[in-house]
């Protein structure tokens, strides 16, 4: 086959590689190493200025970092622990299991936004019915968005109920697709249900659990319109994460070239850490 | 004969006399919006538009969310489209999401929209992308009538971008059926051993809010709060904190900048009177409402006017619902002008200045323009003429939720109001109030100048971790005075001078 064939038919998925990922990354750089902000609209050269005012200057991007961390990691273990426990539920033969599978799907097919609305409305403080039922039960008022520490809670149960269904799917397609011989071994040596999981179960998933942990990090890192709808990064930057804060200093101060700055920062940390999630889990998860 | 020519001279006559009323009866029949006064004749009334041909022509605009502003754009534009025949497309955007979302077409320089909505401060980053109103709308009647501060409000070294819409202030609301009830005066009195008044200074209302906070004093089985406040970081809330921060910080003794010294271009937002007015504010937090920290306009106007507590300061918008017929308080509300304090910060002896002060704060409000690049020019004036109209300027200031507010003389008339309900005696010190601070000499007019967005957000990221607890008052404003420092520098200080001078004079009394 001649050579030139071959870039032929590779061209088509490199040009769509280049205009959907490459350009809109060097473009980012290229933003980044500009002052264009509302009063000088314009891809001016300024070098790295935006980089050193990033690493010596703006200590709220790296708070933001650091609550998103806090946030996205604490999500995804809960996601995966309630997943996990309702994957196993519904994986047995128990009664009505296709109408619990698709129960659970639910909150996963509702619209974000339009959830995190009624959510908010839920634990609206001196309107909402959770604080009307826990004083009902004798409960003071609870400061759900208005205490920066349970605001931080209130974020979480809100993605905890929005996204673990997407965790019970994938480990439930896990476990279907499980090998049944382990299974009748462990049932032939007596293993009582506990040690069947810890020592079957739980090892033969381990490659679906990290796959599903790590898709679940990566989501749970961009995690913007919970933010953005419940509680507006409030009370004060108690919730504030860093899309959000990207976002902000991007779209509402209006600093593109500061903004691309932190995106950019923002994707290289991210390519970096979550490579080091992944072999951290891989090692700890799977026993050669 | 002479009978037939009685019958025609008198239905003639009859036809002449009351062509008026017919001739409103027509339009307000199709268009109840306005059927308190019917159409008003001029330059952009119902009849006027009635003649124009937009036929086959779209005209987009990006507006507020509904109510506040999204609400009479798209009813108005209903209205513009069946009388005109235009197509009209209106978006509705966030408050926050505003200036970008009309800042990144004008860059790019494309005109998605031929008509855009913000805040009044935007000008000065908005100019250069906005056709300038035309003459024959500058001098047209229904202009003539704006104030002189609204007009200047609109406009730029003399040129108007902006066409006048909206006129807001803030100031004090209060539920007159608790401050003039002899009984709380009395109790109040017994527990305290102070007076129960519409309060001068932030100190009484501070002490006024929290002593009737959270017990149900109006006896509709609910709990009542001190005050709504906008406390929202991103929304607007840094609008409230200069609210708060004028009596402390605008000393008419020392004039030449509220915000910067104009002078060095000091940053002054750290100053005691600040620290102060943030100190307050922080203490506000335990007489709102539960979640009142994270009240934004629509929250505030929702409590107030819904009687959910005693006092409220922001716009007309909250006063207004809850004077609406269908509100639970109607017609027990007052309005006063802004507390002041016992104290007013020097910055030239760098000590306090002892006596009662006073400063009102024009928080100027909405704005529209039309995008240069618009093909529509005649279109998006005739649409911003006619939503200003008389006869819709009149039924839409009355009522709360969008955020229409009084910019013309003729607002300022008790009758305007009284011919909506309201009582005669609250629509009187509803006028005079307004009236008032048209005539202070000592206000504060908001920032505009290049980089606003910039300056507002962090005084407010500031300001909301003070709220929050999360840093100290004189701390958080340290943390946003040293960003208008870094802000300053990326803008530069030149610049930024050059535009704020413009405010400075209007507050000096020089303009």
């Amino acid at each position: 086959m001649n050579f030139k064939h071959k870039f032929v038919f590779l061209f088509p998925g490199l040009f769509v590689l280049i205009g959907i990922l490459i350009f809109p990354i060097i473009f980012t750089i290229r933003l980044s190493l500009s002052g264009w902000n509302s009063y000088t609209p314009e891809m001016n050269f300024i070098g790295i200025t935006n980089y050193i005012r990033l690493f010596t200057d703006d200590p709220r991007f790296w708070e933001s970092f650091f609550r998103l961390s806090f946030l996205s990691v604490t999500t995804v273990i809960l996601q995966y622990i309630i997943g996990f426990a309702l994957a196993m539920m519904v994986w047995r033969d128990i009664k009505f299991k296709r109408f619990f599978r698709v129960i659970f799907l639910i909150p996963m097919m509702t619209t974000p936004v339009i959830m995190t609305v009624i959510w908010r409305t839920f634990f609206h403080e001196s309107l909402g019915p959770v604080n009307d039922l826990l004083g009902g039960l004798g409960v003071k008022p609870i400061l759900w968005l208005s205490d920066p520490v349970i605001a931080k809670f209130t974020v979480i149960i809100v993605e905890v109920w929005q996204w673990t269904p997407f965790m019970f799917l994938l480990l439930l397609a896990g476990l279907l697709s499980l090998p049944k011989e382990p299974f009748l071994a462990a049932a032939i040596d007596g293993a009582s249900p506990f040690r069947k999981f810890v020592y079957v179960t739980f090892p033969l998933m381990a490659p679906i659990s990290i796959g599903a942990i790590i898709i679940r990090l990566i989501e749970a890192s961009k995690i913007m319109d919970t933010v953005f709808v419940l509680t507006s990064g409030g009370p004060g930057t108690a919730t504030e994460t860093s899309s959000f804060y990207i976002y902000i200093k991007g779209l509402r101060e209006f600093q593109m070239g500061y903004a691309a700055t932190l995106s950019f920062t923002y994707l290289v940390i991210m390519i970096i850490s979550l490579t080091i999630i992944a072999k951290v889990l891989t090692k700890l998860m799977i026993k050669e | 004969m002479k009978t037939i020519k009685t019958c025609v001279t008198a239905l003639i006559s009859a036809l002449l006399v009351f062509s008026p009323v017919a001739y409103a009866d027509k339009w307000s029949d199709q268009f109840p919006h306005i059927k308190n006064t019917g159409d008003i004749p001029g330059e952009c009334s119902y009849e006027a538009m009635s003649k124009k041909n937009y036929k086959g022509k779209t005209l987009k605009i990006n507006t507020h969310a509904v109510p506040v502003m999204g609400e009479p754009t798209a009813l108005h534009a209903e209205q513009f489209a069946k009388l005109t025949g235009a197509k009209v497309d209106v978006t509705h955007t966030p408050a926050g999401d505003l200036y970008a979302k009309a800042m990144v077409p004008f860059q790019a320089g494309q005109a998605p929209y031929d008509i855009v909505f913000g805040f009044s401060n935007f000008i000065n980053d908005w100019r250069r992308y906005l056709e300038p109103v035309p003459k024959k709308y500058v001098e047209m009647k229904q202009m003539q009538d704006v104030t002189p501060s609204h007009i200047g409000v609109a406009s730029w070294d003399g040129v108007m971008y902006q066409f006048p819409v909206d006129g807001d202030r803030h100031y004090l609301k209060y539920r007159k059926d608790v401050i003039d009830n002899p009984e709380y005066q009395k109790k109040y009195k017994a527990d305290t051993g102070k007076e129960l008044k519409v309060p001068t200074t932030w100190k009484e209302y501070g002490e006024m809010a929290a002593y009737f906070n959270g017990w149900d004093w109006d006896g509709d089985g609910e709990l009542e709060y001190g005050s709504a406040e906008v406390m929202k970081k991103d929304d607007l809330m840094y609008a409230a904190f200069y609210s708060r921060s004028a009596a402390y910080s605008k000393n008419p003794k020392t004039p030449g900048g509220f915000f910067f010294d104009l002078e060095t271009m000091t940053p002054l937002i750290n100053n005691p009177g600040f620290v102060e007015a943030l100190t307050d504010w922080v203490a506000a937090t335990k007489y709102v409402p539960p979640g009142g920290i994270n009240f934004g306009l629509g929250d505030e106007i929702g409590s107030f006017g819904g009687g959910q507590t005693l006092f409220s300061f922001s716009w007309d918008d909250a006063f207004v619902a809850a004077m609406q017929p269908d509100s639970p308080i109607n017609n027990q509300v007052g309005a006063a002008q802004l507390p002041g304090a016992t104290k007013v910060w020097n910055r030239k002896t760098n000590s306090w200045d002892e006596g009662f002060n006073q400063a009102p704060f024009f928080v100027w409000g909405w704005a529209v323009g039309v995008a240069k690049k618009s093909k529509e020019h005649e279109m998006a004036f005739d649409y911003l003429c006619f939503f200003a109209n008389e006869a819709n300027h009149q039924a839409d200031i009355g009522i709360g939720r969008f955020g229409v507010n009084p910019f013309r003389d003729a607002d300022f008339q008790a009758d305007v109001w009284t011919q909506i309900g309201w009582d005669k005696d609250i629509a009187q010190s509803y006028v005079d109030t307004l009236a008032q601070m048209e005539k202070s000499k000592n206000r504060v007019f908001p920032l505009r100048v290049p980089g606003t967005f910039e300056f507002n957000a962090a005084l407010a990221t500031a300001a909301a971790k003070a709220l929050a607890g999360q840093l100290s008052p004189q701390a958080a404003l340290d943390e946003a005075a040293k960003q208008w420092n870094d802000i300053l520098n990326r803008v530069g200080k030149d610049n930024v001078r050059k535009a704020y001078a413009v405010g400075v004079a209007m507050e000096d009394n020089k303009q």
